[in-house]
């Protein structure tokens, strides 16, 4: 137990003083959220900081899709689980063998790779996003979902290969000459050595990689567009689209759609904080 | 082993980046481009959220940084939820703060008209708080991220050095200037450049607040290339987006020099 001083009740004050309004900044827009997808449609507008009768009216209409907004809910949804495993899978793939190519078998050329790489994690996305748009027009891929797998696949995979390489770098290198004086193939050594040592890191990159794909709304409403084809995420930025849209609805339909990627989030919490700050940014 | 990725590489970056390139050959595009009034507003609101934004955002995460090495129960919880807004993403939080911000049924404007019995102002529809808004959007969705990274910075500091200095009797902001920022400052401005880089490319914050209104006075240069695809005018968005490369190029190879060396 610490001491009573006059010192550190003015560091819990200082610290109160901080926290307080930080804890306001944060919740306000996601107490929003909530507020309004359980306020009824005619008190959602009132107003008021807490309904006068919290419903779950708003899930109703969008579970049982009750709403022409709503029609492709189911659809959009699952669209939105595929394209995002789809990308989180691919990028494993493909990352992982370029990252164990560039530090594990040292191949030529990995170094010009790595840079490659790096240059396209630092194209600010929304500038990719325009050039992007016209290639898959030239490819014929738009309004077919993978343009928008291939897109995130490219946008996920630098930061991916860099994270996945920098802890590749840490794995002793004896291991791979043991496994090698053992006879080991180059695949043998990426099965049976260099996969099971760097599950925690694939577990980071296949967590950002699913979220960057799930949380996406420029690519996915420049490349797709067919109401069956779109992702929650471009459905929800439909509703903008008019004046009279039924907003508690949209907050709903916004709620159901952020739960998932905050579970997996804190789920891997672990994993991702760590794998991000080692790899985003080197001091 | 690397050809997966190179076949990406090649079909998804290195083709559309010459493609666009090539789109944007044009010097009639660059003409249209800078007779557009839309325009000369973008670059400098443009320059006004890179240079505000970004610098409250890494001097708060500077702060925070230092607020969440503080081992308290109710801390550990906070940064729990603190890390919220970047875990969520950006389409309902944007909306919710949207909504919150219209003139008619707004909850802010409801509640100002329920206290004071005046009508509050219409956010969005001023230039200049529309566009306060997208930047403390901006801000809010990705301070966590900032936070997250200084304070592994601040955690690599040995505590030794600060012991040491609180023996000889250094004051909290000794300690600050003469410990903390000389091991910080190059992570401090790496993160900065990186921040600047990315924020080019936000076009949630303000597309999903604004839509570049009122009157297409604050779009951003991520939202004004989108506009130009849009209205079918593929050279002028090339075109918008080549005229940021000379700011943007020279931060890319610093970043690619610092973090390949």
């Amino acid at each position: 137990m610490k001491r009573w001083t006059w010192r550190n009740t003015l560091t819990e004050a200082k610290l109160l003083l901080i926290g307080i309004p930080l804890f306001f900044w944060t919740m306000i827009p996601v107490y929003h959220l909530v507020l309004f997808s359980i306020s009824p449609r005619d008190t959602a507008t009132s107003g008021r900081l807490w309904p006068k009768e919290p419903t779950l009216q708003n899930f109703n209409f969008v579970f049982y899709q009750k709403h022409f907004y709503l029609d492709y809910f189911w659809i959009q949804l699952g669209n939105s689980v595929l394209i995002a495993t789809a990308v989180a899978f691919l990028t494993l793939v493909i990352s992982t063998f370029a990252a164990f190519a560039i530090s594990r078998l040292r191949v030529n050329g990995g170094r010009t790779v790595l840079n490659m790489a790096l240059f396209t994690y630092f194209i600010p996305a929304a500038f990719l996003a325009v050039p992007m748009y016209k290639t898959m027009g030239l490819y014929g891929l738009l309004n077919s979902q993978w343009a928008l797998i291939l897109a995130m696949v490219t946008i996920a995979s630098p930061y991916c290969i860099w994270v996945l390489k920098q802890a590749s770098d840490k794995l002793p290198y004896e291991l791979d000459e043991a496994a090698r004086m053992d006879g080991a193939s180059p695949m043998q050594l990426f099965r049976l050595v260099y996969l099971p040592l760097m599950v925690p890191s694939l577990v980071a990159v296949g967590t950002y990689s699913l979220l960057l794909a799930w949380n996406e709304y420029l690519y996915a409403f420049l490349l797709l567009s067919r109401d069956d084809t779109v992702t929650l995420a471009v459905a929800l930025g439909n509703f903008l689209s008019a004046d009279d849209s039924p907003w508690e609805l949209l907050m709903a339909t916004g709620l159901v759609y952020a739960l998932p990627p905050a579970a997996i989030y804190y789920t891997f919490k672990r994993y991702m904080v760590s794998g991000l700050t080692a790899g985003a940014v080197k001091s | 082993m690397l050809v997966p990725y190179l076949i990406i590489f090649f079909l998804f970056v290195l083709y559309p980046v010459c493609y666009g390139l090539w789109l944007a050959r044009h010097p009639e595009s660059y003409v249209k481009l800078f007779d557009d009034p839309i325009f000369f507003r973008t670059a400098v609101n443009t320059l006004v959220f890179l240079v505000v934004a970004i610098n409250v955002k890494m001097a708060m995460a500077m702060v925070l940084s230092g607020f969440f090495l503080y081992k308290r129960w109710w801390i550990k919880g906070l940064s729990l939820l603190f890390i919220l807004p970047w875990a969520l993403p950006s389409i309902p939080t944007i909306l919710s703060v949207r909504f919150m911000l219209n003139p008619e049924w707004g909850v802010i404007n409801t509640q100002i008209f329920q206290l004071t019995g005046l009508d509050g102002p219409n956010w969005l529809n001023d230039t200049t708080l529309a566009m306060s808004f997208s930047m403390l959007m901006h801000i809010w969705k990705s301070l966590p991220f900032w936070t997250l990274i200084l304070l592994a910075g601040r955690m690599s500091i040995p505590a030794e050095q600060y012991e040491a200095a609180s023996v000889d009797g250094a004051s909290s902001w000794q300690k600050f200037r003469f410990i903390t920022w000389p091991s910080m400052r190059t992570l401090y401005l790496t993160s900065t450049i990186l921040s600047m880089i990315w924020t080019l490319g936000d076009f949630n914050s303000v597309y999903l607040l604004t839509g570049g209104g009122p009157a297409d006075l604050t779009h951003v240069l991520a939202t004004l290339g989108i506009r130009y695809l849009r209205l079918d005018q593929v050279d002028l968005a090339m075109a918008s987006i080549v005229v940021a490369l000379p700011l943007v190029l020279p931060l890319v190879f610093f970043m690619m020099k610092r973090l390949s060396k």
